[in-house]
């Protein structure tokens, strides 16, 4: 991780060295009555640190650490509604819930529509987000700075209140969708019906919802692609489809990596837009692994058995991360 | 502005026509010029679409939550009130207690924003600008929290609030907001251009540690405060899960937790559901659009790391 340029670059470092000749001078002058200048030890700095830290890493310690710990031991545990009233009886059943997940046709169900939204929902946001991006770099265009907060209006609004929205934008009868694609001669769609069409219902909402954030950070990335290779390519007498697979794409590649990974990793914890909009069906066409996990969990109440779907979740993301990263690696 | 298109064009090397007479020199620029025209009308046809596409669900929204009862479930669909009605405001405030949860989710946002900020920072900072044992292992162990997917801290979570008889209770929500690696992250890299030596020069000066960082640091990355605070803010008001695991009695629910509580009662009710989401969006709106310089600069700051 290299250091970042602070947004604002001049005026931050403005703010930063303006006040040091001030502090210097009465520094000198104040140096003569203090009793015991610069006998601060690099240890006694350590020590500050540590203070410095303890509020942050004794909340994310016993907050997250302790708590992601714990649901692996969950997980091996037969800890149920009645362990929540007499945790002693809590037995070790080693990886018994692991098993009984690979052999719960459901669980497997929703490991599917999990990936479906992941892989298709996730590509399909970092195209729009690129192509967005791409129209708002262009040099023809002005008002750049309006369509980019247009553009990212979406992302600030609350996920609940904007699936709620989109639920009745979907409607299947009174639907402005449905009334739209009649226009063009498509027969009305019950899309949060229809277990073909759930899903996809889903991810046009999350790609509308997320592509204004992917879309910032590539933004920056292609500012930071200098100016005169394109001038090369076009010297060489590329075209801009060329310039754009020969120069942008490659250039892009560190921020490709990132978005990629920060889309994917939050495609695979799919929760709201089911639990909002669908309640995880029709036919179970939506339930992803964190809404199994929640309705398990805490409408059941089968925890150590919900930590194991936790978890299986986590192996996955991780596996999902890796793959990205040897896959940028191959390609640099 | 055509005479400046011109010039510009005739000192770019390979220009159209270059070594083309004059007559067949202008044609060239002005095919170019018409060119330039139609693909910036393109550009333009496309980013209105998009807005208009980035928009239209909000407005929609907005512009339901004035219909008469009934009127969004008509065929064909309004777009516009027939006449205009606060109907439905009424009764989510009178009947449906939402200024309560207007109430929980500004206050749960508001503490933990403030607190956060302080923690965080700090944290920060050290990292940033202390040196001392262990920083860096403290540092990388903190760095593969980021790939945790928050969800599997929540079971055992929920257990230790329970035990700590924070369930059901503003500090339920509160206090696994108050500190957070990515926001440690994101101050500790804009801290590390803080000048050593404006800091060694106030420890000479004989100022303690906390004093530094109040008067020294704090000054100094304001920015990157500004673009945390929001985005904690906005983080915090649109959470769901947690809240609605943490939070059962319904006087403490958030804003979120109540609507998708009341999207189960009132299906029906399009129009009311309509304006309990406009109450809800409004204030994270009006929070981005107000302070959107700081936010959108530190969302491309945070994330171009390489």
């Amino acid at each position: 991780m290299s250091a970042t340029i602070p947004p604002d670059g001049a005026a931050s470092g403005e703010l930063i060295s303006e006040p040091l000749p001030g502090m210097l001078g009465g520094l000198r002058r104040r140096l003569r009555w203090s009793r015991d200048p610069g006998t601060r030890t690099p240890a006694d700095v350590g020590k500050a640190a540590w203070w410095f830290l303890a509020p942050a890493l004794i909340l994310i310690f016993v907050f997250f650490f302790l708590p992601v710990l714990a649901s692996l031991v969950l997980s091996v545990t037969d800890f149920d509604i009645y362990a929540i009233a007499n945790p002693p009886s809590t037995r070790f059943i080693g990886l018994a819930n692991y098993t009984k997940l690979m052999h719960t046709p459901e669980f497997w169900q929703a490991l599917r529509n999990t990936f479906y939204f992941a892989l298709v929902g996730g590509p399909l946001t970092i195209a729009v987000s690129l192509a967005t991006a791409l129209l708002l770099n262009a040099r023809l265009v002005r008002f750049k700075s309006f369509f980019r907060t247009i553009y990212f209006t979406p992302f600030v609004t609350t996920l609940v209140a904007v699936a709620i929205v989109w639920r009745y934008l979907y409607h299947a009868r009174y639907g402005l969708l449905n009334y739209a694609l009649g226009h063009i001669g498509i027969g009305p769609i019950d899309w949060l019906g229809n277990p073909r069409w759930a899903m996809p219902a889903i991810i046009l909402l999350a790609v509308w919802k997320q592509f204004g954030y992917n879309m910032l950070i590539f933004i920056a990335g292609l500012q930071a692609i200098p100016q005169d290779l394109y001038d090369a390519a076009e010297i060489d007498g590329a075209g801009p489809v060329r310039r754009f697979f020969n120069v942008t794409l490659p250039l892009l590649g560190p921020t490709m990596l990132f978005v990629s990974v920060i889309t994917m990793i939050g495609y695979f914890q799919l929760f709201s837009e089911p639990y909002v909009m669908t309640s995880g069906g029709p036919l179970r066409a939506t339930t992803s692994v964190v809404l199994m996990m929640y309705e398990e969990g805490f409408r059941w109440w089968r925890m150590g058995y919900a930590a194991a779907i936790a978890f299986v979740l986590f192996i996955v993301i991780l596996v999902a991360t890796l793959i990205q990263f040897r896959l940028q690696k191959e390609r640099v | 502005m055509v005479q400046g298109e011109t010039a510009t064009y005739d000192y770019r090397p390979g220009a159209e026509g270059g070594a083309a007479g004059g007559g067949g020199r202008g044609r060239a620029l002005e095919s170019e010029l018409v060119r330039r025209r139609v693909s910036q009308v393109v550009l333009y046809v496309l980013l209105i679409i998009g807005a208009l596409i980035a928009l239209f669900p909000m407005l929609w929204m907005l512009s339901a939550s004035f219909m008469p009862t009934g009127e969004a479930s008509t065929y064909p669909p309004h777009l516009i009130p027939s006449r205009i009605t606060l109907t439905h405001y009424r009764e989510l405030f009178t009947r449906l207690n939402l200024g309560r949860y207007l109430f929980n989710s500004t206050l749960i946002a508001v503490v933990v924003t403030g607190v956060s900020l302080v923690v965080n920072s700090m944290a920060g900072y050290a990292f940033a600008k202390l040196r001392f044992r262990g920083r860096d292992r403290t540092f990388r162990i903190l760095s593969l929290g980021l790939v945790l997917p928050v969800q599997i801290a929540m079971l055992p979570l929920f257990l230790l609030m329970k035990n700590l008889h924070l369930v059901n209770t503003y500090w339920g929500v509160i206090i696994p907001g108050m500190a957070s690696i990515f926001g440690i992250f994101l101050i500790r890299q804009y801290a590390l251009s803080i000048p050593d030596d404006m800091l060694d020069a106030a420890r000479i000066d004989g100022a303690s540690e906390l004093r530094i960082y109040w008067e020294v640091v704090v000054p100094g990355i304001l920015p990157i405060l500004a673009t945390l605070a929001i985005w904690t803010f906005l983080a915090t008001w649109n959470d769901f899960m947690w809240p609605l695991i943490v939070l059962s009695d319904e006087a403490h629910y958030t804003l979120p937790v109540a609507l998708a509580n009341l999207s189960g009662e009132h299906v029906q009710d399009t129009e009311l559901m309509m304006a309990g989401s406009v109450l809800t969006v409004i204030p994270v709106l009006a929070v981005f659009l107000f302070l959107q310089r700081y936010y959108i600069q530190g969302v491309m700051a945070g994330s171009v790391k390489g």
